[in-house]
């Protein structure tokens, strides 16, 4: 079959690419501030009255602070960025991209009350009164906390996977498959830095769980693909021998989850107290992952051949 | 006059010559950005040397009924209009390019001029005005597109579609499309 | 965790979406889903007729702020009926062109350098006169040379005739049209015209000869080529390439290229053998039946195949299809025909075919066109030149060729090869060294002119090479000679100034007119402007020029067109009969019936290929590729190249290369191949108008490949003098060897 057309329009022709790093980062860092707000709000839940590290406590805050700069990268990549607040004009229920919006808005004040309520400070006056009001709730907080990243994590995946018309997206695995990265990124961020042993004992545990859940997530997306129609199969061939098949297989799958998945189950089976290679890797499969993902998607589409079969 | 209107284009790919008169037409007309094109002009050639057959024809945005793009759409600025349209208000586009990715025929780009999202309007502001005609179909040196009212039984696309062999494209998407083909 | 809690909170968001949900942006005062309306409208609408082919298209300028924003087709006029093609909806690109020339240019470094001056039209045009003089005093003024293209060269044309030089061509004749003019009038006593007097839209069987409507777009004869596909007719297209008229007919024929007469020479055996012709019009009105049915005998479909490829089977299923389909069966004549040399006989052999199917003045056939009478303006008559034209070597040779040859011309310039040497030039709207074959010989001709002035809209190649460059105003800031063609219905067409001239740029009739005063022609200048002229013609017409300019055309009365509507059957041919066997031909030594001549065709060298060109709908040849409108859509030509020579050549689709002839030319610029079964193996296909090396064409230069600069080799047709063109022979050469070799 020949085609020719004589559309050529930026960033549409002969391939879309309308969504680059800036797309990435954002679902990259909004998957970590998810994934924070998942650990930290659990972690509280399941024993509300242990201590934690001041390091601990005060990362909390990063799950806020980590949002706010993915926000910043999706602003930057609005072509028409002066018109940003008119995602709070109105509520489409059936956009995504909406309900991210307001998923947002809502996120921010409870990652905050809940980081509030995990450090240690002395107020006095009024703020005395907010503090007290905001602590007396520290537990539907936390479990907020967990429901916010929750929502915002399978967001950042849902976001892509409406869109139909980009079949390497358009699978309800992707959602799972991003939260459990956000997670798995989240808790790989908190080990970057100086915690308690028991701490970081506990978040490796987690991680080398939350790897090995996503590792199987992976496979039957992959799956799901390789199973699925025309378009689909075409979709996962980019990584099956296509063009997208060495950066995925190193980046996402060697470096991002087969190497710490490893190295992880090693130190928990040696008892070692985890390190910080494995994070850095998690940390770095998690952004190709969302990279690569950005970048093959819209090099996907319908067939276009349908008069002459 | 309480009856809706169902606004739809027919083109008749068998009478297309791929002249790319619309795609002036309409980049003059509707002022596109430069570079930029709401039409164009597809073709496919099956089969091999001397057994072919080619299809031609003059594709645009679909005006679907189940747009993809008003679901993808986080502001409302894609929106249903008169006659079941297809409409983008720049007022209230942030350029996410939500919908771009959620077209599956990549009929939308970003005007460069404004960051906002541009598409085949249906010639909105002439029919708007009593108008009959796009200015696609205005210009048609061979008369292949037609524009009308499917809920009207009497209009030239009805009967086309009644009497003709038509398909659209790629109806697997789910999106059904408004603009028909006719074979 | 508190269950009450949980739901607390949750129910408030809950509602808070429900609230957000139920109330749009209206709540806001933000709502506004207004249908943005793009603001080009016309304040102003004014008619006029298109100059971006030679079609005439009538058509309307909208003007909003002083500012042209669109053009549209008018439908009033018979040539456009109110619809247009993308060169006509795209006169704007040419109206703003950023690199329209501006001002008057003179000459400052060497010829061809492409460096000028910008001087006063004061200055040029004393600088054009004095020059014009000077090769008159020494020479005559048959030493001057009028090249024009477009309806604007009227003027120039008057200029000349009035100066008194025979020397005036358009290419439009011998590098075009020519040879099917000459075959019909050997024929039908009649030429095709332009536009041509086929009346498709009416046709029932539709035969094409490498006429590649829809490519082509010809405006009213593409509105009835889709007719007649709308009313089902029987389409036959022969060509070498899947056309896009190919793909639209019952049966195409992938002709071997340069065997089209052979086919037709069939098909006529066929016709005849069968006795599938029209007998009673061919008894009536023919002359020589009987000697072609001796004539076609030996020309069998099994001799054909061996010639043609066409199986023959098929050319006897085709010829008895446009048998069934006579009158209403109509074997298209073309437009542009100067392919092998043999042109006027293949041409006349068309001819024929329709005669024996009784099609000329037939509905469905050929109409009889009508025109409105408006008498010529009254100026004094122009004396007969000193000489005869300098187009042939001698004055027997082409007999037939009824129109000065534009590339004698280009060689009677070069010193010594005619009686005379032409010594200077003008150059109106036609980009010489991509119009006429071989432009070294263009070239060698201008060094050796003493003086070269061109009129043209855009910066072209022929500029670069003058002396003097006048910028002309575009079509849609001038008014012209009136149109009154012979066409369906008889009407008269106005082109009128819509927005006044941009920059320095002049119209065409106030350069003529300057240049005549300062050759002492002050005479044949009466009027004040042409618009003066025009009502000065229509009135003595007796009509009224308010309308016209209004509507922009005036239609006559309808007329009968064809036989059966009562028109005499008049040939205006020697025997005054349709000639079959033609008497005039014998007497100057040709065939007197077309004849295949196995010798004439050569075939391409090894791991050679034919070259063929033609159209892009969006291009007028190069007068359009700098049009950014139009260009945005072709930006570029491709090399079509069969799979099967692609694969044995390693070329990839998309891969760039330059093209090389068989003399050794090459390419100056590369064009990517595109890998097509559309296109015979023997053969490449590509646009001609690109390649375009003029730097001041700051958007088509550089763009693909130019293939007249790979026509180094034509045909010269004996009987009129037309210049075939496709005998030219090209390999590939990948571009990045080429860069590699310009590395080293």
């Amino acid at each position: 079959m020949e085609t020719t057309t004589t559309r050529a329009n930026p960033l549409i022709d002969p391939q879309l690419h309308i969504w680059h790093g800036e797309v990435a980062l954002y679902l990259f860092l909004g998957g970590l501030a998810a994934g924070i707000m998942i650990i930290t709000g659990a972690m509280r839940l399941r024993d509300r009255n242990a201590a934690w590290s001041s390091h601990l406590a005060l990362l909390s805050w990063c799950a806020p602070l980590l949002l706010s700069l993915g926000m910043f990268f999706l602003w930057l990549d609005l072509e028409n960025p002066f018109n940003a607040l008119r995602f709070y004009a109105t509520f489409s229920w059936h956009s995504p991209m909406s309900w991210g919006a307001w998923i947002l808005l809502l996120v921010f004040p409870v990652s905050i009350l809940f980081a509030w309520t995990q450090t240690r400070r002395s107020a006095s006056g009024r703020l005395a009164r907010f503090d007290a009001w905001a602590r007396e709730r520290e537990a539907p907080l936390a479990a907020w906390n967990v429901a916010g990243g929750v929502a915002l994590g399978l967001y950042t995946g849902i976001l892509l996977a409406s869109l139909a018309a980009r079949p390497l997206w358009n699978s309800a695995l992707l959602g799972p498959l991003f939260l459990v990265s956000g997670a798995s990124t989240g808790a790989a961020f908190l080990l970057l830095f100086r915690l308690r042993d028991d701490e970081r004992l506990a978040l490796g545990r987690l991680d080398l769980f939350l790897v090995a859940i996503e590792i199987v997530v992976v496979g039957l997306w992959l799956a799901s693909l390789a199973s699925g129609g025309r378009e689909s199969r075409a979709a996962v061939a980019l990584f099956l021998g296509g063009p997208y098949t060495v950066s995925f297989w190193t980046l996402v799958f060697a470096v991002g989850l087969a190497t710490p998945l490893a190295a992880e189950w090693l130190e928990r089976r040696h008892g070692v107290v985890p390190g910080r290679v494995a994070p850095v890797l998690v940390l770095i499969g998690g952004l190709a992952l969302r990279w690569i993902l950005v970048s093959a998607g819209q090099s996907t589409g319908w067939a276009i051949d349908v008069a002459l079969h | 006059m309480s009856r809706r209107s169902r606004y739809v284009m027919v083109i008749d790919a068998r009478t297309c010559v791929g002249c790319s008169g619309c795609v002036i037409a309409c980049r003059t007309e509707n002022n596109v950005a430069p570079g930029h094109s709401r039409d164009w002009i597809f073709t496919e050639t099956a089969g091999s040397f001397p057994k072919l057959r080619m299809t031609i024809r003059s594709e645009r945005c679909n005006h679907c009924k189940n747009a993809a793009c008003v679901r993808a759409c986080p502001t409302g600025a894609s929106w249903y209009g008169p006659g079941g349209s297809v409409q983008v208000n720049a007022d209230k586009c942030t350029g996410c390019k939500a919908c771009i990715a959620g077209c599956p025929y990549d009929a939308r780009f970003v005007d460069p001029r404004t960051g906002t999202v541009d598409k085949c309007t249906f010639c909105m502001h002439r029919i708007d005005r009593g108008m009959p005609t796009t200015a696609c179909q205005d210009t048609c040196p061979t008369q292949s597109i037609h524009f009308g009212d499917l809920n009207d039984a009497a209009s030239e696309v009805s009967k086309l579609l009644a009497t003709r062999e038509w398909y659209t494209l790629r109806p697997e998407a789910g999106t059904q499309p408004m603009v028909y083909y006719l074979k | 965790m508190n269950r009450r809690d949980f739901i607390r909170i949750g129910a408030t968001s809950a509602a808070g979406v429900a609230f957000l949900g139920g109330l749009p942006t209206k709540w806001y005062g933000l709502d506004a889903d207004v249908l943005a309306d793009p603001g080009t409208g016309g304040d102003r609408v004014v008619p006029t007729f298109c100059e971006l082919c030679f079609w005439k298209c009538g058509v309307l300028a909208h003007v909003r702020d002083g500012r042209v924003t669109k053009i549209t087709g008018n439908p009033k006029h018979p040539l456009s009926r109110g619809r247009i093609c993308p060169r006509g909806a795209g006169g704007t690109g040419l109206l703003y062109d950023p690199d329209r020339l501006q001002k008057p240019l003179v000459r400052v470094g060497q010829r061809g350098q492409q460096t000028f001056e910008e001087v006063s039209w004061e200055t040029a045009l004393d600088e054009v006169a004095e020059r014009f003089e000077r090769i008159r005093q020494r020479h005559g003024a048959s030493a001057l040379a009028l090249f024009y293209h477009g309806y604007g060269g009227n003027w120039m044309k008057h200029l000349f005739k009035a100066y008194g030089s025979p020397n005036i061509a358009a290419p439009s004749y011998a590098q075009c049209r020519g040879p099917r003019d000459v075959g019909f009038e050997l024929t039908f006593g009649h030429p095709v015209g332009s536009p041509e007097n086929t009346d498709m839209a009416h046709s029932r069987c539709l035969v094409l000869l490498g006429y590649h409507l829809g490519e082509n777009m010809h405006n009213t004869q593409v509105q009835d080529f889709a007719a007649a596909i709308r009313s089902g007719a029987d389409l036959i297209v022969v060509d070498p390439r899947f056309s896009v008229a190919a793909s639209k007919a019952r049966t195409w024929l992938p002709i071997k290229p340069g065997t089209d007469l052979a086919l037709l020479l069939a098909w006529m055996n066929v016709i005849i053998s069968e006795g599938r012709h029209d007998r009673d019009y061919v008894e009536r009105y023919t002359y020589g039946f009987e000697q072609l049915r001796e004539h076609v005998q030996s020309f069998t479909p099994e001799w054909a195949y061996a010639r043609t490829g066409i199986e023959p089977h098929v050319i006897r299923d085709t010829a008895r299809r446009m048998a069934a389909a006579r009158p209403a069966t109509l074997v298209h004549p073309g437009r542009h025909v100067t392919w092998y040399g043999n042109d006027t006989q293949r041409t006349r052999a068309i001819a024929m075919l329709n005669a024996l199917l009784g099609s000329w003045g037939r509905r469905g056939g050929f109409y009889m066109p009508a025109s409105m009478e408006i008498p010529k303006y009254t100026s004094p008559g122009y004396l007969p030149p000193e000489r005869k034209a300098a187009d042939r070597p001698q004055a027997s040779d082409y007999p037939l060729g009824d129109n000065v040859l534009a590339q004698g011309l280009c060689d009677a310039s070069i010193t010594g090869l005619r009686d005379y040497d032409l010594k200077g030039w003008m150059v109106y709207g036609s980009n010489l060294p991509t119009t006429l074959p071989d432009p070294r010989k263009t070239y060698k001709a201008i060094q050796e002119l003493d003086f070269l002035v061109s009129v043209d809209v855009l910066p072209s190649e022929i500029c670069g090479w003058s002396d003097v460059v006048l910028p002309e105003a575009t079509y849609l800031e001038r008014c012209d000679e009136l149109h009154a063609p012979g066409f369906r219905e008889p009407f008269v067409a106005v082109r009128q100034e819509v927005v006044p001239p941009l920059y320095d740029s002049k119209p065409g009739w106030w350069i003529a007119r300057e240049l005549g005063t300062r050759l002492g022609l002050t005479a044949f200048f009466p009027w004040k402007d042409s618009m003066e002229y025009a009502k000065d013609r229509l009135h003595a017409a007796g009509h009224a020029c308010d309308v016209l300019q209004r509507d922009g055309v005036i239609q006559g009365e309808q007329q009968p067109i064809y036989f059966e509507e009562g028109v005499a059957p008049e040939f205006w041919t020697d025997s005054g009969r349709i000639e079959l066997y033609s008497n005039e031909l014998a007497q100057h030594g040709f065939d007197p019936m077309p004849t295949w001549h196995d010798d004439e065709l050569e075939e391409p060298p090894a791991g050679y290929y034919r070259l063929l060109f033609g159209r892009a709908p969006t291009h007028t040849f190069g007068r359009t590729t700098n049009n950014r409108l139009l260009s945005e859509v072709y930006k570029e030509n491709e090399v079509w190249v069969n799979p099967s020579v692609a694969r044995r050549w390693g070329l990839a689709n998309g891969e760039r290369v330059h093209l090389q002839n068989q003399d050794g030319v090459r390419s100056e610029f590369s064009a990517p191949v595109r890998v097509t079964s559309r296109i015979r193996p023997d053969a490449v296909f590509l646009v001609h108008g690109y390649g375009r090396n003029a730097m001041k064409l700051r958007f088509a230069y550089g763009r693909g490949i130019d293939t007249t600069g790979l026509i180094t080799r034509y045909k010269v047709d004996p009987i009129m003098g037309g210049t075939g063109m496709n005998v030219n022979f090209v390999t590939f050469v990948k571009a990045a060897l080429v860069s590699g070799e310009a590395a080293s």
